[in-house]
């Protein structure tokens, strides 16, 4: 087994046919890596979520604490 | 006893746990793999003696086709489950499989495009093998358009699987279409049944990729099914420690 072309510029340039090669490999692994980058993004998401109903469900305790307090005679 | 095994394979968090210590090996396996099938193939493998250099598409082309027809029938076969004994994860995993498979239709219609013009002089004809193709696209985006048509998950869920079930019809039709009519596609390289009309130098590069395109695919659905899982399951408290982070976990360990 050994190396099919003479130089890197043959090896890109594949007889003309480096362009249609290049460009199938180059979308290939391009959509694949987005595909396999898109769990990653979902959780960043997901837990940017979730914070923000943690932040939103302290604050609703914290005003109804307040709100108890308050209306406890002095 | 048996069942108990079925049971607990349908709790999205027991896959979620149990999946988590084979991602990093299925990850360097697929990376390895077609790392190596990609260099083998495009460098080292021998020129084609008809379509010359062209044929290099191959390497990519035979993989992510194969994956597109295997993804349907895992997508198809998850919504069946799902109908037939109501397995929540099933449902998630036929929704997880959609994107992917359309991703892996479209790289085998435009490898298949771009491989077209060199040597067929156009990039595309509307004949039956890649006819069928397009549509095992339109039917992912249908499967992926009708998860999100619904408010409730349930229907959706349902609506999805007899969908994919009802494709499946053009399964066959895509294997077989290149024997049934008249095609420019040519015929299946690799035959499980007789000899392969391949030679060795180029097969084993081909096989490299196949099964590293395989990897990636179980890697890749595997991956879309957990996130999946934390979304619908994201008021669980399971859920909630683990994307709580490090607060959750240093209570846990305090």
């Amino acid at each position: 087994m050994q190396f099919q072309f003479d130089s890197l510029a043959a090896f890109l340039h594949m007889d003309g046919h480096g362009t249609f090669v290049w460009a199938a490999y180059g979308v290939t692994f391009l959509t694949l890596t987005a595909l396999a980058l898109q769990p990653r993004l979902q959780r960043r998401r997901l837990k940017r979520e979730l914070e923000r109903q943690q932040r939103i469900e302290a604050r609703r305790r914290s005003v109804e604490t307040r709100r108890t307090r308050e209306a406890e005679p002095a | 006893m048996a069942w108990q095994w079925f049971h607990r394979l349908g709790s999205p968090r027991w896959f979620y746990q149990k999946t988590s210590a084979w991602m990093p090996w299925l990850a360097l396996a697929s990376l390895l793999l077609i790392g190596a099938g990609s260099i083998w193939g495009l460098g080292f493998a021998p020129e084609d003696a008809k379509q010359g250099n062209s044929y290099r598409i191959i390497y990519i082309h035979v993989p992510a086709a194969f994956l597109a027809l295997a993804g349907y029938y895992i997508m198809a076969i998850s919504g069946a489950i799902g109908l037939i004994w109501k397995m929540k994860l099933s449902f998630v995993v036929m929704r997880a499989a959609a994107p992917i498979g359309a991703v892996l239709t479209f790289i085998a219609l435009f490898t298949g495009a771009v491989w077209g013009k060199p040597t067929w002089g156009t990039y595309w004809v509307w004949d039956a093998r890649i006819t069928s193709m397009l549509i095992l696209l339109f039917l992912y985006i249908g499967v992926i358009a009708l998860s999100r048509a619904f408010s409730r998950e349930q229907v959706a869920d349902k609506a999805c699987a007899l969908l994919a079930l009802v494709g499946t019809v053009n399964i066959p039709i895509i294997y077989k279409s290149v024997d049934w009519w008249f095609t420019l596609h040519q015929p299946a390289t690799i035959k499980f049944t007789e000899k392969s009309s391949i030679d060795p130098s180029m097969f084993y590069p081909l096989l490299t990729m196949v099964i590293g395109f395989y990897c990636l695919y179980a890697w890749t659905l595997i991956a879309h099914t957990r996130e999946k899982i934390l979304q619908r399951e994201w008021r669980t408290s399971w859920v909630q420690q683990l994307m709580g982070g490090e607060s959750a976990t240093e209570s846990k360990a305090g």
